[in-house]
């Protein structure tokens, strides 16, 4: 067990469809477990990540919380690699960039149809949300790129078995997708 | 408003290559292009109205928006902030109670900046409604600000304010021996046209521009295309920053540089000139036209030149605001009343240029130089400079010196004697040709002035140890990113990103990498832009970088990335709105 | 004996006021191009089709080819830089291929792939851009718009019209619709019209036609941009079908190798 690498995943503002299409991995997952095992990730419920070999971050950074995770990830993890099209570009949630966040935030809990009892929430425990959505790598290094929304489980496989063989991970070009 | 612009169309000859003309008159008119006046336009010219708003929205003194009755645009070049421009700037937002940027409520009057508007050596400097306010001060705002409050017409203003003086403090081969008005031509038809041209190419004349190609060559190539129409441009867009010869050459010496024009339309056979005068030299337009005028009236310029059959006429074109309208194909569009957007060459301009037909596009002191080579002979020209670079160049010299101003030096002068001649001292480092050009360290003053050593249109920008690279480089590159034409996409986005860059690593937020990683940017948009403001556009960084890395790293942080944005400020909204101010509610830029 | 240039080692016939990508693409090499297209006038904007010639980079779709031409085109250099054109374009709109009905035929996207580009890049500008979706039959998302102006000159040039228009300068260039409202239900734009149909991106769309195509059937599914582009540009560059690359084995449940980590894994991250 002790030579396993140490994987850690996480989605930050992502909709955890790339985790899903990392289980597609199937009967390779047996495969990947043989030698790898996870650290932080949904699949184990640790909370904070530990020392690992490789992260996957899935999702852009929106909150505090997301920046927080983020930097967790890029201290612990020796090989840090943006996951999907929100990691890499700010994906869906980034549609709101162009719009102010206040107008975003009155448009939700003040002004949009439906709304009772009308206010911005303020809890402590909630993150406060960025003016913008940014792509990971605009705010910690990133040292590799799988792009897709989200990427196919033969991109995982394509990439993490090229990491583990000492190959370069280039993806071939049916690998590249950005839907 | 119909009549109004009935008026502008009729004056225009209906013409829509006339098109930056007849936006100069309905924004003089009613302070910007009224929608209404876009539909008589594109009706009246027979265009689509979509062209005309392509072109309004193109150049900077065209607004789809009303400006204050009183427009005031204040020079932002790096020679009026070391003349104090930015606490000037916020004393005249407080007098005149407008934010930069903005129009007053009452519409009476706009603040704003403007890219250099040629007054380097008279700064700070500024433009109300299109004519030039020198050495701007405190009591000339308070000043302007009562005048405007009292709607004083601009006429009634008191001159002072508008005073542009020459400042020739140093006249050398052709500024020292004006031509008399006609002898050139006189000299010319005497010789005979060809060999006047062979005269110019005896003297190695190169274009003054900065490129420097040899100006009887562009004649001849243009004289040899057969067309039924060939056109000759005088170049008068000095845009680049710190440069502002042409102004004082044209202020001075008009005839002789309209004298070159019309040989050189004898020699390449056109009837027709332009001279394209930048838009912030507006106020010289009327003195040009008179002069025109009276090389008419005295036989010099329009039918039967001198009783000689030769038929040449020049019209004069304002620009509204664009540098790189300066590049010749730009230029060209511009004239034929379009978007200056630089032209795929080849074709080359003396090939197909203004209508598609052969044009010699040449800069203001080209011309000027080659009237007094007809008058006194190649030889005369040639025997000053160095092999290579014939003759003198005229310099535009600003900044930290004590006597700025034009200064003439035989090709060949080291750049020490000019600093030495100008007054400065404690030197940093000169910009010579100006942003797109080099700027060399104090170790390198022996450096010459020559298209072989250090090539320049003129501008000559003097900086002492006061100042601070990056922040010259700063303003340079935001100059950059503001005058992109926008065509190309190395040019349109990699201007931007490099100057949103180059702030980053200056604001301090930059880490291990944002240098290399600027670095790879320049030579990107060196390497692949579509003319010579993107090709040079990374020049301040480069050369900067070469001499002095050291203000570059030093203001890096030792951590391996740190975002390019406030990341506790991209917080501010969401805190201002959920009422908090907890420790949770903040952001620190780099991990603790 | 007909007049060549060197296109990377290879002789390449022209003829007198052909372009090098003119020349190219009839002897089947693609070169990367996107406002580029046959049967319009060259524009020189995008840059993706610089190429070296004897020593100096040049735009392929306005450079006229002539004897004794050495061109460099398929370089990892050059490569590399068109990648990074590729990029300035992502970031400087608003580039979401997952809500885009044209993602799998565009052609930005097409390069892209082509290219390898797996990242942005640079900083994302993320400008504020509308939708006009005013008329009945054709929408144009302005986020997606790259300023290649093949609108421009499809309605000019082929429909004898002049519905489009780029305006402003620099990073704040837009294109600008031919009416006075500034929509494009006001113009007399149709459905059939070339400039409907040229846009390279989803910046023009045809409304009730997305996503009729399942994925993996698109253009750019299985099928390299490079030869796509050959095949409907005409040429000898014509691919028989069997020529297409094969889609890619995935290796089933293949075993990895037991050995954890290697070394180029252990220095690959770039940590804190």
């Amino acid at each position: 067990m002790a030579n396993k690498i140490r994987v850690a995943t996480t989605s930050l503002a992502g909709c955890f469809g790339c985790h899903m299409s990392f289980l597609d991995l199937d009967e390779r997952l047996l495969a990947l477990a043989e030698v790898a095992e996870f650290d932080r990730s949904p699949i184990t419920d640790i909370e904070h990540c530990g020392p690992c070999d490789i992260g996957l971050i899935e999702g852009g950074v929106c909150n505090s919380e997301n920046v927080h995770v983020l930097r967790e990830f890029r201290k612990n993890c020796k090989i840090l690699v943006a996951v999907g099209a929100c990691a890499i570009n700010g994906g869906l949630p980034a549609l709101r960039n162009p719009i102010s966040l206040e107008d975003c935030l009155l448009e939700a809990y003040r002004d949009g149809i439906g709304v009772e009892n009308a206010q911005i929430p303020s809890d402590p425990e909630l993150p406060l949300l960025l003016d913008k959505v940014h792509p990971i790598h605009e705010v910690v290094k990133i040292d590799y790129f799988l792009p897709g929304c989200p990427p196919s489980a033969d991109v995982f496989w394509a990439f993490l078995t090229a990491l583990l063989e000492g190959r370069d991970p280039t993806l071939p070009y049916e690998l590249v997708h950005y839907d | 408003m119909k009549n109004f612009i009935q008026t502008v169309l009729a004056e225009a000859d209906y013409q829509p290559v006339r098109l930056l003309q007849i936006l100069r008159a309905v924004q003089s008119y009613y302070q910007y292009i009224p929608p209404e006046a876009i539909d008589y336009l594109a009706e009246g010219l027979k265009i689509p109205r979509s062209h005309i708003i392509a072109v309004a929205e193109f150049y900077s003194f065209f607004h789809l928006t009303p400006q204050g009755r009183y427009e005031i645009l204040i020079s932002d070049s790096i020679t009026d902030r070391i003349l104090g421009k930015d606490s000037l700037m916020d004393y005249l937002s407080t007098v005149l109670k407008v934010p930069v940027g903005q129009v007053r409520s009452d519409g009476l009057v706009s603040l704003n900046n403007t890219s250099c508007t040629g007054i380097c050596d008279q700064g700070p400097a500024g433009l109300v409604n299109g004519y030039p306010l020198t050495r701007l001060d405190r009591p000339k705002a308070d000043e302007i600000a009562t005048l405007i409050d009292q709607e004083k017409p601009l006429a009634e203003w008191p001159a002072y304010l508008f005073a542009v003086a020459d400042n020739i403090r140093k006249a050398g081969l052709l500024l020292e021996q004006p031509i008399a008005n006609g002898a050139g031509l006189s000299a010319g038809f005497a010789r005979g046209i060809q060999a006047t041209l062979g005269e110019i190419d005896r003297s190695g004349l190169r274009g003054r521009g900065g490129a420097g190609f040899k100006t009887a060559m562009k004649w001849k190539f243009c004289a040899e295309e057969k067309s039924d129409k060939h056109y000759v441009v005088c170049n008068a867009d000095e845009g680049e920053p710190g440069t502002f010869k042409d102004r004082v050459l044209l202020n001075s010496y008009a005839d002789q540089v309209f004298e070159g024009m019309t040989l050189c339309g004898a020699i390449i056979g056109a009837e027709q000139g332009f001279l394209y005068l930048r838009g912030e030299y507006l106020y010289l337009k009327d003195k040009l036209q008179a002069i025109l005028q009276l090389r008419r009236d005295t036989g010099l310029l329009g039918k039967n030149i001198l009783n000689q059959g030769l038929n040449f006429d020049i019209e004069i074109c304002l620009g509204a605001g664009a540098y790189i309208c300066g590049e010749e194909s730009a230029l060209i569009e511009s004239l034929e009343g379009k978007p200056g957007i630089p032209r795929n060459r080849p074709p080359y301009p003396v090939t197909q240029g203004y209508l598609n037909k052969p044009t010699v596009v040449n800069n203001v002191e080209t011309f000027l130089a080659a009237t007094a080579i007809v008058v006194n002979g190649g030889e005369w020209f040639a025997k000053v400079g160095t092999d290579k670079s014939a003759g003198s160049k005229i310099l535009s010299i600003s900044g930290d010196c004590a006597l700025p101003g034009i200064y003439e030096y035989p090709f060949g002068t080291p750049i020490s004697l000019i600093l030495h001649d100008c007054g400065a001292e404690d030197v940093l480092g000169v910009q010579v040709g100006g942003p797109s050009g080099t700027f060399i360290s104090n170790q390198e003053l022996d450096r010459k002035l020559a298209f072989e050593d250090l090539a320049t249109g003129g501008s000559f920008i003097v900086f002492n140890k006061s100042r601070s690279i990056t922040g010259i480089v700063q303003n340079f590159m935001h100059f950059f990113a503001h005058e992109s034409c926008g065509f190309c996409t190395p040019c349109r986005v990699g201007t931007s990103l490099l100057s949103n860059q180059l702030d980053k690593i200056v604001d301090g937020h930059g880490s291990a990498g944002d240098v290399v990683e600027l670095e790879a940017l320049c030579q990107l948009v060196k390497n692949h832009s579509h003319c010579g403001l993107g090709q040079t556009a990374a020049n301040p960084i480069l050369t900067t970088l070469q001499r002095y890395p050291d203000a570059y790293e030093s203001r890096l942080k030792d951590i391996s990335y740190e975002p390019g944005f406030d990341l506790d400020g991209a917080l501010d909204v969401a805190r201002r709105m959920a009422h908090r101010d907890d420790a949770a509610a903040h952001l620190t830029q780099v991990e603790d | 004996m007909s007049k060549t240039i060197n296109i990377d080692g290879q002789n390449i016939p022209f003829s007198e006021g052909q372009t090098i990508i003119e020349a190219a693409t009839a002897a089947g090499v693609y070169i990367p191009h996107l406002c580029h297209k046959p049967g319009y006038t060259p524009h020189g904007s995008c840059k993706l089709c610089t190429v070296n010639v004897n020593g100096r980079n040049c735009s392929a779709c306005t450079f006229p080819a002539a004897e004794g031409q050495t061109v460099i085109n398929n370089s990892e250099e050059l490569r590399h830089d068109r990648m990074r054109i590729t990029q300035m374009l992502f970031v400087e709109g608003n580039h979401l291929c997952p809500s885009c009905e044209k993602s799998g035929n565009c052609q930005l996207q097409g390069v892209a792939y082509h290219l390898n580009m797996l990242d942005n890049h640079f900083p994302h500008f993320y400008p504020l851009r509308e939708v006009d979706a005013s008329h009945p039959d054709i929408l144009i998302d302005h986020n997606r718009c790259i300023f290649c102006t093949l609108c421009v000159r499809a309605s000019r040039e082929k429909d004898g019209k002049s519905v489009f228009d780029i305006s402003g300068r620099g990073i704040h260039k837009h294109l600008i619709i031919n009416s006075p409202s500034g929509k494009l239900k006001d113009t007399n734009i149709d459905v059939n019209d070339c400039a409907a149909h040229v846009c390279p991106t989803g910046a023009i769309l045809i409304k009730r036609t997305g996503y009729q195509v399942p994925i993996g059937q698109r253009i750019y599914d299985h099928h390299q941009i490079s030869e796509v582009a050959l095949n409907e540009e005409g040429g000898a560059g014509s691919l028989p079908a069997a020529a297409l690359p094969p889609s890619l084995e995935v290796a089933g449940q293949g075993s990895l190798p037991a050995a954890a980590l290697t070394p180029s894994l252990e220095g690959a991250g770039h940590g804190k």
